[in-house]
């Protein structure tokens, strides 16, 4: 291979030496993903033999050389039968195989670690419940189920990580969730797949898998020094949702301690289950989510609250077990006479409480 | 379909048989000239019937949601200028069918003053529409380009309807909503609106060809199409009347 | 090769192209644009069609260009969002739904059932029409600055957040649409109300059942896109609408409209391609297709299962797990019939006579593409796989099988086997040979990486991807330039071919269609008298029995 340039050689060293064919399996679901694509690949690989055998075997032995007069034939009720009854068959296992991974892929279990991201043109965001932020990469641990509640700021955007062989879409306006799980440490891609605009691919990053034990000096490493629920506290004190939202028998809203979970009546009569998507609703659209007994006077945050500001009050909530606090918050904090709850009147309020409130317009 | 085929058999002897001047070249006979134009036709009205079908799903889904602004933004409306509408244009339905019983009695005069009253009744409905719309105009309530949600957040600031139907002020975020029942209003009244604009012209053709006797020689094919198209329209009507103006109004 | 051929053409020392055709019945530039002739309609459609193949061929060429390297280094990523969205709205809109059905369709279909013309020929030249004016739109969106919304037109992204021409583009895909609408209503009622005396439904070659089945899904699927459109460009021109999610809108619901046409209009692109392939490997293999009752119902199966399969495009989009269960499902038994038309072709060469003209090559690799194309289909089909390989270049990979391995093969097949039949000279067998098998190798190069690529997780629409994905990327690049070649040769021959290509005579493949039963090219009402059709389609030995009989009465 002397006539070849040393510079071109070098280059397609290089470059076959950087060369993937398959991803690396990086999740638990990923083998059992595997195991179904290579059930297929196998079927398709199959079916094109069948098909390539047949149609050269048949040109080889009937070509007009060797066959000058054609056999005229009308059909084969039986072989029609068979190769209608055998491919749905195989079809068929396939959508119940596949079923029942998409299934476990979109329902998470119960123990998950859960992270907050939000996708907007042309980055990814991530929310730890410890406080620990990120853009476009995701430090996740090994051996310990990772949900992701997802939400989009303003255009779809799907979050995607082919290690684990996972994807969801981040919607603009309601949550959507996936979850995962980690096995083998190191650093993956991260892509946006859902065209988004003019720079749709530069909105990689990567997915960072650590043992559980780096994880944690991660996690304090990276710390902002309070909570997402910390930061949903404050913010819940500087829109003085507690001027209404609080445990006095004359409060004009529902306490909502220990709300996260439980069912709740509407005051349409239907009944929720509270949620990440009920609760963010009830912030952003509260004329629809009225708890019953309980007049529709709460105005809406939307436009006031950032995403991010919505899941710290989320986590904030989910993690709402006694109300002492909000207490202790009403009782150092001077309310304003016409408590209407209009965040732009709390802004007193707001830097009285030493918020940084995530009041964002 | 077996049955022109059964039609053309009839035929198959006599192609170069003298014909009509209206039958066209490639139909074999009048009879099949008049079958496939009006399958035709048929099946351009089920590809109208989806074409509506898309702004019914939006209007269904949004209702669903937000049913008290749906509520509120239809107290807006006109039940006299809605009902008058509807009147016109099922009378139109009418002249419109007398105009096809004309032709196809080769009665000219009748024709042309049915096409041309069903001409005037289109432009009558057309009117109406257009006060309904300048009212929506003056009020705000044209959503993107001249709105306000001012009558739902604060009903008493527009006194005729809350002397009708006393509104509760609706929270902001739901009064918010109304706009979309008016994009849906605009979007299919507009639509609605755009194929009577094509009716109306049709119409006009029609009446000038009706002048020369096109239409009662026999030949009633093009009247008794155009007709199934504006009793479609008509029909589309019927559903948007109850859809945007009646249902639920007291709830 | 002379035995193992099928084509026999007149005496080319004395054949004459018959004096009185369609082609030379009238001249002059206006006798064209004012006809009501189907089969001048047609051949405005394949010249318009062919002009817009060629601007969405260049701009896959500049896409391919770009992803030579792992940076976006050619255009910057604005501008290859342009290219790419542009390629895909001509490809799809302007390409591939017209491709058969406008052309070969309005060609053949008339005298496959027997009669002078389409039953609405004023409609048909109104659709042409329809088509040019929407055309002529796009070009305006293009040359203004394009439109950067890819294909798919998601809102709220092309509503509210890009400032290309979305409106302008909308608009030539909705007239585009209405062209489409029309051909499919000229297309239903000529084939219920127009066919000659004797030719029942059974006996309709099956050409004319894929396209009846195609006409369904654009009669009825089109006119949701069309609405769907008329409210992103109120949408964008006013800022408020149903689809927009801050303003209480739901991005959902113009999903759910979208693929509702968008689906279907898959199947609208292919099944015809399908009814050229029954066309051509019958007559070259001097056999009725195997099963012929199965593949027609086959055809209706589809159609009618297609339009129930579109929230298959949402699986990882937000729609209740169980809506994604019955979606796949159906997705799955709409993969059935497809399998069913493989193999009944495959089996109506058994016990044949084969021969390898041109058209028989395309057919023999749409066969083996659309396997494969069908094949992953069903891979994104399942919910399961679906998750990890949508999205990507496995999408592209496998919606490429389908229309330029499926779609694109079939087109040059029908293009080649009527070519004697429009133009009344044959093309040139051996170049054309060449250019079949070129096409075939340089698409396998071309997609076939595509297919790894999007296992390894490259996203679609990215103007810079991972530099480990670029030996993938430019093996395809390479292939694409195969593939070009392969597309330029036909236009090449086929024009030198319309002056210096043999005579072909009426009948050249020895077929048995009706069309073939008349001289080329046809006359303008395309038969001396009506026709009646006494025999089944695809009855070579009454076709011997008639060869027969001419021999012997001459």
């Amino acid at each position: 291979m002397s006539h070849i340039s040393p510079v071109l050689w070098q280059f397609l060293v290089k470059w076959l030496t950087n060369f993937a064919l398959f991803p690396p399996e990086a999740s638990k679901i990923a083998p059992q993903m595997d195991a179904l694509y290579f059930f297929m690949v196998l079927v398709s690989l199959v079916g094109l033999t069948i098909v390539v055998l047949l149609i050269v075997g048949f040109s080889i032995l009937y070509s007009k050389k060797r066959h000058p007069e054609a056999v005229q034939i009308e059909g084969s009720t039986l072989l029609e039968a068979t190769w209608t009854i055998i491919p749905l068959g195989l079809f068929l296992i396939m959508f119940v195989w596949g079923a029942l991974l998409y299934f476990r892929i979109y329902t998470p279990p119960a123990n998950a670690m859960n992270i907050y991201v939000v996708g907007k043109q042309w980055m990814w965001k991530a929310e730890h419940p410890g406080g620990q932020h990120e853009i476009d990469s995701l430090h996740v641990p090994t051996g310990q189920p990772v949900q992701l509640t997802l939400i989009s700021q303003d255009v779809f955007h799907s979050f995607s990580i082919p290690a684990f062989r996972v994807k969801r879409e981040a919607i603009p306006g309601r949550y959507s969730s996936v979850w995962f799980e980690a096995t083998t440490p190191g650093t993956y891609h991260l892509f946006c797949t859902q065209y988004c605009g003019t720079n749709h691919s530069q909105m990689i990053g990567e997915v960072v898998v650590m043992t559980p034990d780096d994880f944690r000096k991660w996690l304090q490493g990276s710390t902002s020094g309070h909570s997402l629920a910390q930061d949903g506290e404050r913010l819940f004190a500087s829109l003085s949702c507690n001027a209404c939202h609080n445990p006095r028998p004359d409060a004009r809203g529902p306490n909502l301690v220990g709300v996260y979970g439980s069912r709740l009546t509407l005051s349409t009569g239907q009944t929720v289950t509270v949620d990440d998507a009920y609760l963010r609703q009830a912030i952003l659209n509260p004329s629809q989510n009225i708890t019953q007994g309980y007049a529709p006077i709460m105005p809406t945050y939307q436009g006031q609250i950032s995403e991010e500001g919505v899941f710290a009050l989320v986590e904030y909530l989910k993690n709402l077990q006694s109300d002492y606090r909000i207490q202790q918050t009403l009782n150092t904090t001077v309310l304003p006479a016409n408590s209407e709850g209009n965040a732009a009147g709390q802004a007193p309020a707001a830097q009285k409480a030493g918020g940084q409130g995530e009041v964002q317009q | 379909m077996s049955d022109s085929t059964a039609t053309a058999n009839g035929v198959e002897t006599e192609v170069h048989h003298e014909h009509p001047s209206y039958q066209r070249h490639h139909f074999e006979t009048v009879a099949q000239q008049f079958d496939a134009t009006n399958f035709a036709m048929w099946l351009f009205l089920l590809t109208e019937i989806m074409f509506f079908g898309g702004l019914f799903t939006a209007y269904l889904i949004l209702r669903n949601w937000y049913y008290p602004a749906f509520v509120e933004g239809s107290h807006q409306l006109s039940i006299f200028w809605g009902t008058a509408n509807t009147t016109v244009l099922i009378i139109s339905s009418f002249t419109m069918a007398m105009s096809v019983w004309n032709a196809q009695m080769r009665r000219k005069g009748g024709l042309l003053l049915c096409l041309v009253l069903t001409f005037i009744l289109g432009l009558v409905f057309l009117g109406i529409k257009g006060i309904e719309w300048h009212e929506k105009w003056v009020k705000y309530h044209v959503p993107g380009l001249h709105y306000s949600d001012q009558s739902f957040r604060n009903p008493a600031s527009d006194p005729e309807v809350y002397a009708e139907y006393h509104d509760k002020s609706l929270a902001p975020d739901m009064a918010s909503k109304v706009e979309q029942y008016f994009f849906l209003y605009f979007a299919m009244t507009g639509m609605h609106a755009l194929h009577m604009v094509i009716g109306i012209a049709i119409l006009g053709f029609m009446i000038v060809r009706a002048k020369t006797g096109a239409y009662t020689s026999g030949h009633y094919t093009f009247v008794e199409n155009f007709g199934l198209y504006w009793h479609f329209v008509d029909i589309i009507w019927i559903f948007l009347f109850p859809l945007l103006y009646l249902i639920s109004r007291h709830q | 090769m002379s035995a193992a051929t099928i084509v026999s053409l007149p005496d080319q020392a004395t054949a004459r192209i018959p004096k009185m055709n369609f082609l030379s019945k009238e001249n002059g530039l206006l006798s064209w644009l004012l006809t009501g002739d189907h089969k001048r309609i047609a051949t405005l459609y394949l010249i318009s069609i062919t002009f817009f193949f060629f601007i969405g061929g260049a701009l896959a060429g500049l896409i391919r260009l770009e992803l030579l390297t792992p940076q976006s280094d050619l255009m910057a990523a604005d501008t290859y969002n342009k290219v790419f969205s542009m390629h895909g709205l001509i490809m799809v809109f302007f390409f591939l739904v017209p491709s058969v059905p406008a052309t070969i369709g309005n060609f053949v279909i008339p005298m496959m059932v027997g009669a002078k013309d389409l039953a609405l020929p004023k409609i048909n030249l109104l659709s042409w029409y329809l088509y040019i004016v929407a055309g002529g739109m796009m070009l305006y969106t293009m040359a203004t600055g394009g439109v950067d919304t890819g294909w798919t037109f998601t809102t709220p992204l092309s509503t509210h957040y890009l400032n290309t021409n979305v409106i302008s583009a909308g608009l030539a895909v909705f007239v585009a649409g209405f062209s489409s609408i029309f051909t499919g209503l000229n297309f239903i009622v000529t084939i219920h109300k127009m066919r000659c005396p004797g030719m029942t439904w059974f006996r309709l070659p099956l050409f004319v059942w894929s396209n009846y089945a195609a006409s369904i899904l654009m009669v009825l699927g089109t006119p949701v896109l069309a609405i769907t459109l008329v409210l992103i460009v109120l949408e964008r021109a006013v800022h408020i609408g149903v689809f927009d999610p801050a303003m209480g809108g739901d991005p959902l619901l113009f999903q759910h409209l979208f693929w509702f046409y968008s689906h279907p209009a898959v199947y609208i692109m292919i099944l015809p391609g399908m009814g050229v392939i029954s066309e051509v490997v019958s007559t070259f293999s001097r056999k009725r297709v195997f099963g012929y009752t199965a593949v027609a119902f086959s055809s209706v199966a589809i159609a009618v299962f297609g339009f129930f399969v579109w929230a298959h495009h949402m699986f990882i989009m937000g729609i209740s797990n169980y809506a994604a269960l019955v979606f796949s499902l159906l997705t799955m038994l709409v993969a059935v019939p497809s399998a069913i038309k493989i193999f009944n072709w495959a089996f109506t060469l058994y016990n044949g006579s084969i021969t390898f003209e041109t058209p028989m090559l395309y057919a023999f690799g749409f066969m083996g593409l659309f396997t494969i194309g069908g094949m992953t289909g069903v891979f994104l089909g399942a919910t399961g796989t679906d998750i990890h390989l949508t999205e990507t270049y496995f999408i592209v990979a496998h919606f490429h099988f389908v229309m330029v391995g499926g779609m694109l093969m079939a087109f040059l097949s029908g293009i080649h086997f009527w070519w004697p039949k429009w133009t009344g000279r044959m093309y040139p067998e051996k170049i054309s040979q060449l250019a079949a098998l070129i096409t075939f190798i340089g698409f396998n190069f071309t997609f076939f990486p595509q297919f790894i690529l999007g296992t390894l997780g490259m996203p679609r629409r990215y103007a810079a991807y991972p530099p480990e994905f670029q030996v993938l990327n430019v093996f395809s690049s390479a292939g694409a330039t195969i593939l070009g070649v392969g597309y330029l040769l036909p236009i090449l021959y086929l024009t030198w071919s319309l002056k210096y290509g043999e005579i072909a005579g009426e009948n050249p493949w020895q077929a048995t269609g009706l069309e073939w039963q008349t001289q080329s090219p046809p006359l303008t009402e395309n038969f001396p008298e009506i026709p009646i059709m006494d025999h089944e389609a695809y009855d070579y030995e009454w076709l011997e029995r008639q060869q027969r009989k001419e021999v012997a009465s001459v």
